[in-house]
């Protein structure tokens, strides 16, 4: 449905984006992640048919957003960063104004706003001043705005910025409600968003693609081990050599001592249970086991060893 | 081309914010004034004339009271179409909403058409409410129709054209101050360009005089319809209009 490619966009001498591809397929909702500064606006700006690319080319369901503009703009539905609304008009007319713009006939329009109202639950606040909402319900009508006129794909930039814990929530669920319907492409520099609510990730830092792909995948790509948390009293080097002879285990690594209680993280092969063996060492050389618990990778690590691995890599170039 | 959403948004938005009030209200309490003492050194006039014959030839309501009526409206015009115009691009870059106007299925030729045809509309309705001058003088003396109607036509092409040219300093800044003194200062150039055009003489001087924007107005006013004015005030709207769309096209390959 959205397919990205070798996209590049410079503004003057800075290149925001390099040699960004990806694609994402009917129905998914997929988060585009990365660091503040790392190119997301201007790559769903470019989506969006806001700006051009300075190379590269993007086609949303077949179109090119450069060349056939019109026809990617009546198939997607846009929400920018800092969702920008006018203030001085009241919800329904705004929507019905937006409705019109995106050529719903006037017979539909009243009905497509009221559903549209109806999905984001705004329909309480529908003769109020857009100026008067709190920022919850700001975002809920910026994405009435974008879901009018059911388009296929939708391009959400950053949707839960600056929103409280509560309306995180909601919004989140409001997306994921959408999924199905449409094909969703949505930014954030939050990671528990992209599990929470997506289904495939696109990692972007200092422009550049890093990794993508389903999330589990990637968890195991970055991370082809499974880990352990340990806390063995004992002298620690000693448990951490004898750990470390367990066969499956790959590393052993010390989080430091506190009276006599020596904590560590286990890695062992994925699909290599090393628990028993553990057990059986710290038994037989009469330590205390005082904990033994498997520890899930989450994409936030793998977010930060991806992030962390780029960024060692640029300071070791001269 | 969906021009009519566009422009139905740009009217609700002139009548939900209070400039559009405010500048209507100043620039109908200003002309009055103007037609007030314009009327009123006209009758006294003419109270005179009457002990006077030869005095009465002189006189004639087009010369003595519309002529300078519209000269003076095309004054405060100068001053208050940067008002009418500053908001509609300025606002929307400042605000971001811009991001989402050209994203939507319509072409910047159309955005830019509504925006041009509610700051038109507005305008006329400003023009609208000094029809009232014209109806008092018929009460009280014998006006010609002609000059009037022209006078109206040549109003509304030259704020067109003023509409125009703020438009397209709209979309220079995201700056609604910014955007009203540009219009302003462009606005006067071309105004004071007939000024010099008496000292420069010669053709230089005739240039200067053919682009200065009162210089063609005056016609109208006096009754005179030439297409050589009306083509130059359609010229001068194309042509700021035709910048105003280059403006926006380049605001989108900067971001
Ligand atoms: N309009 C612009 N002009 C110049 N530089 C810009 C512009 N927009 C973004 N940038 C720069 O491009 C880089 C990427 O920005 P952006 O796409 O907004 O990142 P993100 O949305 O991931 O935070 C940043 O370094 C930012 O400063
Ligand atoms: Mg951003």
């Amino acid at each position: 449905m959205i397919e990205v490619e070798r996209l590049t966009k410079s503004y003057g001498p800075l290149t925001a984006i390099r040699d960004v591809s990806f694609s994402v397929a009917p129905g998914e909702i997929v988060g585009f992640l990365g660091p503040n500064g790392a190119g997301k606006s201007t790559t769903m700006r470019i989506l969006a048919c806001f700006m051009p690319a300075s190379s590269g080319t993007v086609r949303i369901a077949g179109y090119d957003v450069f060349r056939e503009s019109l026809k990617v703009r009546k198939r997607i539905g846009y929400l920018p960063e800092n969702v920008p609304l006018y203030v001085d008009l009241r919800v329904a007319p705004y929507l019905d104004f937006v409705a019109e713009v995106k050529g719903v006939g006037r017979a539909e329009r009243r009905r497509r706003v009221a559903e549209a109202m109806e999905r984001c639950l705004i329909t309480d606040v529908q003769h109020r001043l857009i100026g008067r909402l709190s920022k919850g319900y700001r975002q809920r009508v910026g994405l009435a705005q974008a879901i009018i006129g059911d388009p296929e794909v939708l391009i959400l930039d950053e949707p839960t910025l600056g929103l409280d814990p509560k309306q995180i929530t909601e919004i989140r669920s409001l997306i994921k409600s959408l999924a199905g319907r449409h094909t969703v492409i949505l930014s954030t520099h939050i990671l528990p968003e992209v599990s929470m609510v997506c289904s495939g990730v696109v990692i972007i830092n200092q422009g550049s693609i890093v990794a993508q792909g389903p999330i589990d995948t990637l968890v195991d790509q970055f991370f082809p081990t499974a880990r352990l948390e340990v806390e063995i009293a004992g002298p620690p080097a000693a448990v951490h050599d004898g750990m470390r002879a367990i066969p499956g285990v790959v590393a052993v690594e010390g989080l430091g001592v506190t009276d006599g209680v020596g904590r560590f993280v286990v890695e062992s092969a994925r699909g290599r249970d090393v628990r028993g063996e553990i057990f059986a060492l710290a038994a037989q050389q009469r330590w205390s086991l005082l904990e033994l618990k498997r520890v899930g990778t989450t994409l936030e690590e793998v977010f930060i060893r991806i992030v962390a691995g780029e960024q060692a890599a640029d300071e070791a170039r001269p | 081309m969906r021009v009519w959403p566009i422009f139905k948004k740009e009217m609700r938005l002139y009548f939900t914010s209070p400039i559009a009030y405010v500048v209507v209200a100043i620039f109908a309490l200003i002309a009055g004034y103007f037609f007030y003492s314009i009327f009123a050194f006209f009758t006294l006039a003419s109270m005179q004339s009457m002990m006077n014959p030869a005095m009465a030839r002189e006189l004639n309501v087009t010369d003595s009271v519309v002529r300078p009526l519209f000269s003076n409206i095309s004054v405060i015009l100068l001053l208050l179409i940067p008002l009418v115009t500053m908001r509609l691009f300025a606002e929307e870059r400042r605000s971001g909403t811009i991001e989402l106007l050209l994203t939507y299925p319509v072409r910047d030729g159309a955005v830019l058409a509504g925006k041009y045809l509610a700051a038109l509309v507005l305008y006329a309705l400003m023009l609208a409410l000094t029809l009232l001058y014209p109806g008092i003088v018929v009460a009280f003396a014998r006006l010609e129709w002609g000059p009037v109607a022209t006078g109206y036509l040549g109003l509304l092409l030259m704020g067109g054209t003023f509409i125009a040219v703020g438009l397209f300093a709209s979309a220079l800044t995201e700056n609604q101050i910014v955007a009203s003194i540009t219009t302003f200062g462009i606005l006067l150039m071309l105004w004071i360009i007939g000024w010099s055009a008496d000292y420069a003489g010669g053709a230089w001087g005739k240039v200067l005089q053919h682009l200065s924007i009162l210089e063609h107005n005056d016609n109208f006013a006096k009754g005179v319809l030439d297409t050589k004015d009306v083509v130059y005030y359609l010229n001068f709207i194309a042509l700021a209009l035709f910048l105003t769309l280059r403006a926006l096209e380049a605001r989108r390959w900067k971001g």
